[in-house]
């Protein structure tokens, strides 16, 4: 059956017209549009109603909603479609879900980063599903000669107000030739009527995953694929001087192996040797016995502990560039009635994807073919097309299910080898990196040291803020996350402030972790601001509250040293934090409860990715200096609407013990320009045994936009814990992890 | 190369690998059975936890020539033949345990095994059992929970999916 197709019966002026709906702008036009061709001329060949990229619709009935943006834990496969499902009146078991390929002159941007997904998304998704709705309402009111408005939506079937039916799938057919409707013509359902919306949905993929079903990146196998490692120098930027090749070609099931020379840059296509075999054994084992003459440069004159003693030696020196000063704070502090100096370090770490990287690629017919598990696919075609001179329409990328994000997929460089290794390799190659090549070849979260002053007055006022900042960057840039804003609570609040910030620059590969920047500053200023709070004898909660003020809005300032990867300067909406601080406290019932010695609550606040976040942790350390977080408490303001409450809730909670994690055992050292730690045997991550005993996810629903929770809800979880840690013994945790700390108390 | 032949969720599977070839990646590369999941290689993640003989494994840390006549079960063999699944996997459905997933097949394997030797485990039973496998994306109160509910210790409604 031949339908014509809706985009090409959708003028340029409906477009425009479109462009004018609800919170689309013009993604909306894009939306419909776009991808509506491609789709339209697919869905011509089966009979299916197709209208735009994301909604397809079978003369049967079956309804499939294509999910553009990468999973990688999330949820956004589940949490995005399900915005679709609610406007579409389809019910959730009878929705089928599928990933799209890369390919944003269809769908739109395909990026998973930020926790911008949701955001991004949200309205337009709702628009998408609205107007197929609308479309099919429209269909069924043609059949019966009757006004749609006699007609609704309900269970994937129209209903004539005399009881008539007809189900979407009898529909399809007429749906298809039906232009797309105009703005007027779209009512969007409204959130009093949302019934799948907010509710808990388990993952569209959760039946594969409880099987074993193939489903990641490492599980990709194609038709005469081979496998790869790749092995890179250990000091970072390290180049290959020469090889045992010949030998390596003779071992069992090597097929090849050979040197790429990379692009120079120690993110992208860094130096190394590739073995190709019939199995990934024959390719681990065959590395074994690889003896590689490398030339390591210049970073192996670069150790984390040279430049930690650096930092302590310019700490009282006035830093490379002030990021924002106010007032007079020398002055302030002189005449502050209790003063506090500390400084606050937290190490480089690595994000330890349990996935470990891999991408599988085939060269084949002058194009690229590409599986991997990226977040965002854009930087890793741009990569292959300027690394491997390769024409972006040449380039196909398949996303796949990635095991594990947290920032580390942003960076390509995995799918960048595979790429390259595939172009000198005929036939599909899969490269797979070993947990250690993961640990050893990250993208870190950049460490830093932070000298702070601070001074409070009689009251117990908070007068005087100073603190230099030592990070690390590479090129006169600090790396993603390493920058402070000069906007960075408590900036802007505080009268007499002053940060500032040098910067080591360093040959170290670094990226957007989890929350960059939020996920280490947010401990500092918590942290410190208690400490100030304690010197001036004031309530943790009372003096915070103090700090934010009455204003309701404090406008962004001109922060320098803005982090690649952090939010662009925003407005702070002081009254959103102070309601929500209020609201955690008060569900945590903070200060009603009486702890013994060894026990203690503390808190701490933070606002990242357009979410509001405040944290209540209650601990106990046993006179050994073990610590147990017996709850947490955590409330959340990201807006109106919950999508997924189930997937919200799994957020907030992995969140809280990732952020515990990193706080009692991450620690990635950097000797002679390499990392000392190259598995899990010593780099130890959280397991259940520390997991507490209770947390608490509580929802402040507000009237702002729906925003994302893949980030912001780990930021205040490290000092909630270290400043409940001070309560419970007097103690102060000033340096990650907490191992570096002692404990015990008597 | 030599040739084993292997029971696995109860079929005689036959494969031509070096002897000293993980069942890992005789599990992944040789018969397509990719549940089973690569995280560290040293024992230390609890990826790819199987049951030989009924016993949690750990495959990376399995040479092939080692197992012998022992009956390797995978995720891909833990639901009943007629596709109804295991009480872990079932109560993994209902809470919506996953996030990323990747190391769920692990923690179901583990899970089984635990409740097959303690069927009504408490807390301290559960994080003791289950202390071998990282969950990267810190899912471990919804694995906790699913024990539980897979034990009849707790009924739905405390989160998750349900």
């Amino acid at each position: 059956m031949s339908t014509p197709t809706l985009a090409q019966s959708v003028g340029r002026r409906d477009f425009l017209k479109l462009t004018g709906l609800a919170g689309g702008g013009f993604a909306l036009a894009f939306y419909i549009r776009s991808g509506g061709e491609a789709a339209a001329a697919d869905a011509a060949a089966t009979g299916d109603f197709a209208p735009n990229a994301f909604v397809r619709i079978s003369p049967t009935g079956a309804v499939t909603i294509v999910s553009k943006q990468p999973e990688m834990g999330q949820g956004v496969k589940t949490s995005l479609p399900m915005i679709i499902a609610e406007q579409l009146e389809v019910p959730w078991k009878d929705i089928s879900i599928e990933q799209g390929d890369f390919d944003e002159k269809k769908y739109g941007g395909q990026s998973a980063g930020g926790s911008q997904s949701t955001p991004s998304n949200y309205d337009n998704f709702h628009v998408v599903g609205a107007t197929v709705r609308t479309m099919l309402v429209q269909a069924a009111a043609q059949t019966w000669g009757v006004p749609v408005t006699e007609c609704r939506a309900e269970k994937a079937t129209v209903i004539h107000t005399s009881g008539k039916k007809l189900t979407y799938g009898q529909l399809v057919a007429k749906a298809s030739a039906l232009p797309v409707p105009a703005k007027d013509a779209v009512t969007l359902k409204q959130p009093k009527d949302f019934k799948l919306l907010g509710t808990r949905i388990a993952q569209f993929d959760t039946p594969k995953i409880v099987t074993g079903k193939s489903l990641f990146g490492i599980d990709v196998k194609l038709p005469g694929m081979l496998y790869a490692i790749y092995e890179k120098c250990p000091a970072f930027g390290g180049k290959v001087v020469s090889a045992n090749l010949d030998q390596i070609k003779t071992l069992p099931g090597v097929k090849d192996a050979f040197i790429l020379e990379g692009n120079g840059k120690v993110k992208e296509l860094v130096p190394g040797v590739a073995i190709i075999a019939d199995s990934t054994w024959s390719a681990f084992s065959a590395r074994k016995q690889l003896k590689i003459v490398w030339d390591e440069g210049k970073v192996v004159n670069e150790s984390w502990e040279t430049f930690v003693t650096q930092a302590k030696e310019k700490s009282t020196q006035p830093g490379q560039r002030t990021l924002r000063k106010d007032g007079d704070p020398d002055a302030a502090l002189a005449s502050a009635t209790k003063t506090v100096e500390a400084h606050y370090t937290y190490p480089f770490i690595s994000h330890a994807n349990l996935e470990p990287q891999n991408t599988t690629a085939h060269w084949h017919d002058g194009i690229m073919e590409i599986w991997s598990p990226t977040q965002i696919p854009s930087i890793g075609t741009g990569m292959v097309n300027r690394v491997l001179g390769i024409a972006p329409d040449k380039i196909k990328l398949h996303l796949n299910r990635a095991g594990g994000g947290f920032g580390r997929r942003i960076g390509a460089d995995y799918l960048i080898e595979a790429a390259a290794i595939a172009q000198k390799v005929n036939a599909p190659v899969k490269l797979t990196w070993s947990r250690e090549d993961d640990l050893r070849h990250d993208q870190y979260r950049p460490g830093g040291i932070h000298f702070l002053k601070g001074g409070v007055d009689a009251k117990g006022k908070v007068v005087a803020w100073k603190n230099h900042c030592f990070t690390f960057g590479e090129g006169g840039s600090p790396g993603s996350g390493g920058g402070l804003s000069g906007d960075e609570f408590p900036g802007r609040w505080i009268a007499n402030y002053h940060a500032e910030q040098t910067m080591f620059d360093t040959g170290w590969p670094m990226g957007p972790w989890r929350a960059p920047g939020s996920c280490v500053f947010a401990w500092v200023m918590h942290s410190f601001i208690d400490e100030l709070a304690h010197a001036g004898g004031r309530d943790p909660l009372e003096l915070r509250l103090e700090l934010l003020g009455d204003k309701d809005e404090m406008p962004a300032g001109n922060p320098g040293g803005a982090a690649k990867g952090k939010q662009p300067p925003a407005g702070y909406n002081v009254a959103r934090m102070r309601n929500v601080l209020k609201f955690a406290a008060e569900k945590a019932g903070w200060g009603t409860k009486k702890f013994a010695k060894g026990s203690g609550a503390g808190l701490a606040f933070h606002f990242s990715h357009r979410g509001y976040f405040a944290q209540v942790a209650e601990v106990t350390v046993s006179k050994d200096g073990q610590l147990k977080v017996d709850r947490f408490v955590t409330g959340v303001d990201i807006g109106a609407q919950v999508v997924n409450l189930s997937g919200a809730e799994n957020q907030v909670e992995g969140s809280v013990i990732d952020a515990m994690g990193v706080l009692m055992y991450q620690e990635l050292n950097i000797e002679r320009g390499r990392t000392v730690q190259s598995n899990f045997n010593d780099y130890p991550m959280i397991r259940i045994t520390d997991a507490p005993a209770k947390i608490e996810t509580h929802f402040l629903k507000t009237a702002f936009p729906t925003t994302g929770l893949g980030e912001p809800a780990l930021p205040p979880v490290a000092p909630a814990i270290c400043n409940a840690i001070f309560a419970a013994t007097g103690k102060r945790v000033r340096q990650f992890p907490l191992s570096r700390t002692d404990l015990r108390w008597t | 190369m030599s040739k084993y032949t292997l029971t696995i969720n109860g079929q005689s599977r036959s494969v031509d690998v070096a002897s000293d070839t993980p069942l890992l990646w005789v599990l992944r590369d040789s018969l397509d059975l990719v549940g089973t999941k690569y995280g560290c290689g040293v024992g230390m993640c609890g990826a790819c936890t199987i049951h030989l003989n009924g016993v949690p494994t750990r495959a990376c840390m399995t040479p092939v020539s080692t197992v012998g006549k022992m009956k390797v079960t995978t995720i891909e063999g833990l639901a009943a033949e007629s596709g109804k699944l295991h009480p872990v996997q079932q109560a993994w459905s209902d809470l919506d345990v996953a996030q990323c997933g990747y190391c769920q097949s692990g923690q179901i394997m583990t899970a089984a095994a635990l409740l097959k030797d303690n069927p009504k485990p408490n807390d301290e039973d559960i994080d003791g059992a289950m202390a071998g496998n990282l969950c990267r994306c810190a899912t471990y109160m919804r694995i906790r929970a699913g024990i539980k509910l897979a034990a009849g210790l707790t009924t739905a409604g405390q989160g998750g999916a349900r």
